[in-house]
């Protein structure tokens, strides 16, 4: 039985349907509702995953009108292929898991039916995100996960911490989203579409990545490395790449089962599921010789430096989730890493791989943190070994696949397979030098971690009454700890089944033994080292220094304010940004506003002077000759005495003076 | 002196009789009557100026007469009704004090 | 069905006549008497859109009589998918926005009085094909607005109504100016008939090049001032933020769509080739609205004064989609009948965003004590749940989160001018940027965050009465996110001719 691609979007809306739900009731049976809605979404991805490796070269779509435009419509679709299939699987698996983890960890919040239902909204934009064949569609989800995101980073919004990282988060990711945005903008008026495989019109088909690559712009580059890197900002937001990484330590404000689900496991991992998706794109200009730049060599840099800076950082880090952020920030640009160097394939073999290891790491640390009464301070941690036995044995676990312990932890097989490719890669092997130190320093850092929470002592009363997490909090580790093993065996070089499923035309190249030889060299290395400084003379107490910053203060104090990477942008972006406000603002109230009270003023002034003219000069005229008037009416009306025989009298006299001039005048 | 003449003074001095008791009297009554009889005089003048004038076959002469005494009599009757109205008024009919009307 | 844009037009007058001659009413039933004759426009917009027929061409339901011989002015009445969906939106805002004046206490029947009134004239506006009718109810809708900001708004009402009105009439009077001189030379007020004359080149051979552009620049100031674009703005900050809670939702809903209708309708149509030459600098115009309009509004500290910025950003995307195509120098029908499209859908859009937000801030000004400031409030969400939920929804529909109403509009208004002037597209992505950092920054600081001591005063979370106030607003929100066929249906075939050749 498989699921056919007409009903593909039944895996979203398991989830979606849960979320509406929750959020109009607060009954605690959300949880369970969610918890049941993502099994359904799990059961139905692997029916979907049954049908897209019957053939893994097939691209299934099923494309819909979503509104009328102009004489066509908009068109969104949905796409079954084996990258849709393994992440849905992976995420909704990962996400059954978390959910019933979360059951536990968030048994006493009171917001409890909430949380369900932002986690159930996260699942169903992120799987929508997955199943997506139009790259609007995607955008469409691609920022419901960040408003998931965000409504869960500052699920304990009453904490001004947690609501300032939460809009950090969102307004970080914005700006990259904002290139994203562009570039869709650009490829729909370039191709007419946005839908990914449309029967030959889609723009990752043959016909429209040859137009795309075909053109160039007045810069030099080709149409399509533009389009790509604009894309491209978006999963740099998204992913927390250099230089955008900086909100995805501050995002571990929120619950940890919302770290160990959004920002290790699956939304993170977003941006280089979009890099993947629109590969085609990105490497169309890859036979193009006369270009400055290709699109996949700015993805390969940028993924170098972000593992190489995100895992220094993580050195220097004392919060046990910030490690655990930073060294996601880190595999990140091991993924970026691997799709600029030409390998899609390791890259998602190594999202999934990490998918499950981080998962359970984050999980771990959430039942660390759950035990400890709220201690994150690995300082201030330690002696849980003992304590708490199951999650010792699964952290340990996910540490190995993480350091990339060889052969039997998964990590090690996708960390291979980047560097593998980063080594076949011909334009420059610096990434693969950036990926070699941080090898190192992963496997470092996390022997710090691990050295530092479960060895030694308990340094506080947290630590001190720990005890282990119910069976709900517990069995998701084991879960996730057996896959962190047995994943890694899907993509060997012996056996390399998941590169094959995801690139039919992939090909194992043999060779390398040197380079893995090397990598294992170093893993041992950076263990050794770990355990030479942490693990040998255990810390007694909170207040001991460390041994790092004892030799090393400057680099120490650097790292551990992240290489100032927040004091730079708060410095520049953040005053531009109220500088610009301040100066939009004085635009308005004295420019603008000045001069509409200025003008204001002139009818104003203009009118007095008029008033001024017209009482001086105009109205005396007209006064004087009606006073005039006035004045004559008053004297006659003066004669008029009202006595008859005064009356009388007038007209005797002008009666005889009548007949004097008549008599006298002679006249005829 | 002519009978014409003679007509004429007679006219003249009742004229003069009216006008006198019309500027002179208080009583409007009297100054009416003083008005009655500057009428008359000038009706005298008119039958006058007919029996001895070129031509009297047509009964002009007369005519306006007749219709000068008419005239006389609405006066008369419209003054009297005054009259009684203004000493309904202020209880005399004393001409110097019904001043009510002044500008 | 005869004279159905005319019952449309008087009804709410004819309520307005019944509350002036029954002094003696008591509120409760002049309320309920308001909000049936307010109601109604809902009602007869929903038998006009029954009845309405996209797919044909030209106006419907059209009424026109000989009105005054001398000056050639008929009563001209007529609609089409813009003007329908204007008069949809004026059914569901007026309503909603006599519903948030429910609990107004100074003389309702005077308010819901001139509120009936406004409510006419502005449905005149959207409904007259004649100039003289047109700019009757465009004039008549300014009295009751004065009356409304003056005698129920804040402390500064009275300055901000006197300059509302005077730069609003200081702008018609051009406008009129213009209109009396195309009579002059054309004989006629009918916009069908000039439209047809600016097509034909008949209104070009009439007026010479020079007097015509002055006629265009005329017309402009009128409708700038209303819209507003920028710089002819600063009147809104200040009227909108002073007005009483409903009128500044109509204000903001109805009125500054007025102006935007005013551009498709009339100057467009008419002055093609004059809109064409200056769309260059209008659409800088239009670009700084954008723009600095949303940073003006990361710099306020008075909410409403906020919300009322990020009008005028709004606002000023139509005005970049119609300038955009108005001044597109070759043919892009893809690109036209998206900015138009989204244009129209935006002016919708913002119309329920913009008064849900109003009636928001008018609930924390209210529950307060007339505070609006950005920093007096804190911990909201703590205390008022459903109300953050409701305001949330209002926000992010704002902010053109996609799933809701926003999205959709922003988006095709992009994807048209991106088409057409993609620089311009580049630089308003600043626009949304800026949005959703002044929105976020709202949402945090009264939402989030510690109780401050007027919310821990005791904030009551919305009554019932309110619930129902938002409740359609926000629904419709999600459904025209979701679903935008719903409205685009309505204006699509009129899009599709526009975008090539022009109304």
């Amino acid at each position: 039985m498989t699921l056919p691609v007409q009903l593909l979007w039944l895996i979203p809306a398991l989830p979606l349907l849960v979320a509406g739900i929750g959020a109009l009731t607060r009954h605690r049976g959300v949880a369970l509702a969610a918890i049941f809605a993502m099994a359904g979404s799990f059961a139905l991805s692997c029916l979907a995953l049954a049908g897209a490796l019957q053939d893994p070269s097939v691209h299934a779509t099923y494309n819909f009108a979503w509104f009328d435009l102009g004489h066509g419509a908009l068109r969104l679709g949905f796409l079954l292929d084996p990258l849709t299939a393994l992440m849905t699987t992976m995420v909704t698996f990962v996400g059954t898991l978390i959910f019933i983890f979360s059951l536990g960890y968030m048994k006493e919040d009171k917001n409890f039916s909430r949380f369900f239902c932002f986690l159930s909204l996260f699942a169903a934009a992120m799987l929508g995100l997955l199943v997506a064949n139009s790259l609007l569609l995607l955008f469409v989800c691609w920022e419901l996960v960040g408003l998931a995101s965000y409504l869960l980073i500052g699920f304990w919004f009453h904490k001004p911490s947690a609501a300032a990282a939460a809009k950090k988060a969102f307004i970080t990711t914005r700006i990259g989203d904002l290139g994203f945005l562009l570039g869709l903008l650009w490829l729909a008026d370039s191709t007419g579409s946005l839908l990914f495989y449309d029967g030959g019109q889609g723009v990752l088909e043959a016909t429209a990545l040859a137009s795309l690559s075909g053109q160039t712009l007045a810069c030099g580059l080709a149409l399509s490395t533009a389009i790509g890197l604009l894309i491209f900002c978006g999963a740099v937001g998204k992913s927390g790449q250099f230089p955008l990484h900086v909100w995805l330590p501050d995002a571990m404000e929120g619950p940890t089962p919302v770290s160990a689900l959004i920002h290790a496991a699956t939304m993170v991992a977003a941006g280089v599921f979009l890099v993947a998706r629109v590969y085609p794109l990105m490497s169309a200009d890859a036979l193009l010789a006369a270009v400055p730049v290709h699109a996949l060599t700015v993805v390969a840099f940028i993924g170098a430096i972000t593992a190489l800076m995100g895992a220094l950082i993580a050195c220097a880090q004392n919060d046990i989730k910030r490690i655990l952020a930073f060294s996601t920030v880190s595999q990140l640009g091991y993924m970026m890493l691997a799709l600029g160097v030409g390998s899609s394939t390791a890259a998602i073999f190594h999202l999934l791989t990490h998918a499950f290891f981080k998962a359970l790491l984050f999980l771990g640390a959430g039942s660390v943190i759950h035990a400890a009464h709220h201690e994150q301070d690995i300082r201030q941690l330690g002696g849980l070994r003992t304590k708490m036995k199951v999650t010792f044995a699964t952290f340990a676990i996910g540490m190995m696949a993480l350091s990339g312990v060889p052969f039997l932890f998964s990590g090690f097989w996708s960390k291979e397979a980047i560097l593998h490719a980063a080594h076949e890669w011909d334009v420059s092997h610096l990434p693969l030098y950036a990926g070699l130190c941080a090898v190192v320093l992963t496997a470092f850092y996390m022997t710090r971690l691990v050295a530092e929470t479960f060895f030694g002592k308990p340094r506080s009363h947290g630590a001190e009454h720990a005890h282990e997490n119910s069976a709900v909090m517990t069995a998701p580790l084991v879960i996730l700890a057996v896959c962190a093993v047995l994943l890694g065996f899907l993509g060997t070089p012996y056996w390399p089944w998941l590169q094959k499923t995801l690139d039919p035309h992939y090909e194992a190249t043999h060779g390398g033994l040197g380079l893995m030889l090397l990598s294992i060299g170093l893993v041992g290395a950076g263990l050794g080292l770990g355990w030479a400084l942490y693990g040998r003379k255990l810390r007694t107490t909170a207040a001991a220094r460390d041994p790092l910053d004892t030799a090393a203060p400057a680099v120490m104090a650097v790292l551990a304010d992240r290489l100032g990477f927040d004091e730079l942008y708060a410095a520049t972006v953040g005053r531009l940004n109220s500088a610009t406000a301040a100066f939009a603002d004085f635009l308005d109230r004295y420019v603008i506003g000045g001069l509409v009270t200025f003008l204001a003023q002139l009818g104003i002034f203009s009118g007095g002077v008029n008033r001024q003219v017209d009482e001086a000069n105009l109205n005396g005229g007209f006064d004087a000759v009606s006073e005039s008037v006035r004045g004559s009416g008053l004297f006659y009306s003066r004669k008029q005495t009202g006595e008859t025989h005064g009356y009388l009298r007038v007209v005797a006299v002008a009666f005889v003076l009548l007949a004097l001039v008549l008599a006298l005048g002679g006249v005829r | 002196m002519t009978p014409l003449h003679l007509c004429l003074l007679i006219s003249t001095a009742l004229f003069c009789i009216g006008l006198f008791g019309a500027l002179a009297r208080s009583n409007t009554i009297l100054v009416l009557l003083g008005i009655e009889l500057m009428l008359n005089a000038a009706n005298i003048n008119f039958i006058a100026f007919w029996r001895y004038g070129p031509s009297h076959g047509a009964a002009n002469g007369m005519i306006f007469v007749l219709f000068s005494i008419a005239v006389a009599a609405a006066e008369a009757a419209v003054g009297l009704a005054l009259i009684i109205a203004v000493y309904r008024h202020q209880k005399n009919i004393r001409l110097q004090e019904a001043t009510v009307l002044k500008g | 069905m005869k004279c159905l844009l005319s019952t449309l037009i008087l009804t709410p007058w004819v309520g307005t006549l019944l509350l002036a001659l029954t002094p003696r009413l008591s509120p409760k039933v002049s309320r309920s008497v308001a909000l049936l004759f307010s109601l109604s426009t809902l009602g007869f917009a929903a038998l006009a859109w029954s009845g309405f027929d996209p797919a044909a061409p030209g106006y419907q339901f059209v009424e026109q009589h000989a009105w005054i011989k001398l000056l050639n002015v008929s009563y001209h009445l007529g609609l089409d998918g813009m003007s329908l969906a204007l008069v949809a939106l004026t059914g569901l805002i007026a309503p909603t926005a006599l519903l948030a004046s429910w609990k107004l206490e100074r003389d309702p029947r005077l308010f819901n009085l001139l509120f009936l009134f406004l409510q006419g004239a502005a449905l005149g506006v959207f409904l007259a094909l004649n100039f003289f009718p047109w700019f009757i109810c465009w004039e008549l809708s300014l009295v009751p607005a004065f009356f409304l900001i003056k005698l129920w708004g804040g402390p500064g009402a009275s300055r901000a109504a006197y300059q509302f009105v005077v730069y609003t009439i200081g702008g018609s009077a051009f406008m009129l100016l213009a209109f009396a001189a195309l009579f002059a030379a054309t004989g006629t007020f009918d916009f069908v008939e000039l439209a047809a004359l600016a097509r034909d080149g008949g209104l070009a051979s009439a007026i010479p090049a020079p007097a015509l552009g002055a006629i265009f620049l005329g017309v402009l100031l009128g409708l700038a001032v209303k819209v507003p674009l920028f710089p002819f703005h600063t009147w809104l900050p200040s009227a909108y933020s002073e007005a009483p809670t409903g009128a500044s939702m109509f204000l903001t809903g109805i009125m500054s769509k007025m102006g935007v209708y005013g551009f498709l309708r009339i100057l467009w149509p008419l002055f093609p080739a004059q809109l064409h030459a200056a769309a260059p600098v209008l659409l800088a115009l239009a670009l700084a609205g954008v723009v600095l309009g949303a940073f003006a509004a990361m710099a306020q500290t008075d909410l409403k004064r906020m919300v009322a910025y990020s009008s005028i950003n709004h606002v000023s995307y139509c005005l970049l989609a119609l300038f955009a195509v108005a001044g597109a120098s070759s043919l892009n029908a893809d690109a036209s009948t998206a900015a138009l499209s989204g244009a129209l859908l935006q002016m919708f859009n913002h119309g329920l965003s913009a008064s849900a937000l109003f009636f928001c801030v008018g609930i924390l000004e209210n529950r307060s004590g007339g505070k609006r400031g950005l920093l007096d409030f804190g911990g909201v969400r703590t205390a008022a749940p459903v109300f953050a939920g409701f305001c949330g929804v209002a926000l992010f529909s704002s902010l053109g989160l996609p799933g809701l109403n926003g999205f959709v509009g922003e988006f095709l208004v992009f994807r048209g001018v991106f088409g057409l002037a993609p620089w311009t597209a580049a630089i308003g992505c600043l626009g949304l940027f800026a949005t959703a950092f002044f929105l976020l920054t709202f949402w945090q600081r009264v939402f989030h965050g510690p109780q401050s001591p007027a919310v821990a005063a005791g904030f009551r979370d919305l009554s019932t009465q309110e619930i129902v106030t938002l409740v359609p607003t926000v629904t419709l929100m999600f459904v025209l996110g979701v679903y935008p066929q719903l409205l685009v249906s309505l204006f699509n075939p009129l899009v599709t001719a526009w975008a090539v050749h022009l109304p």
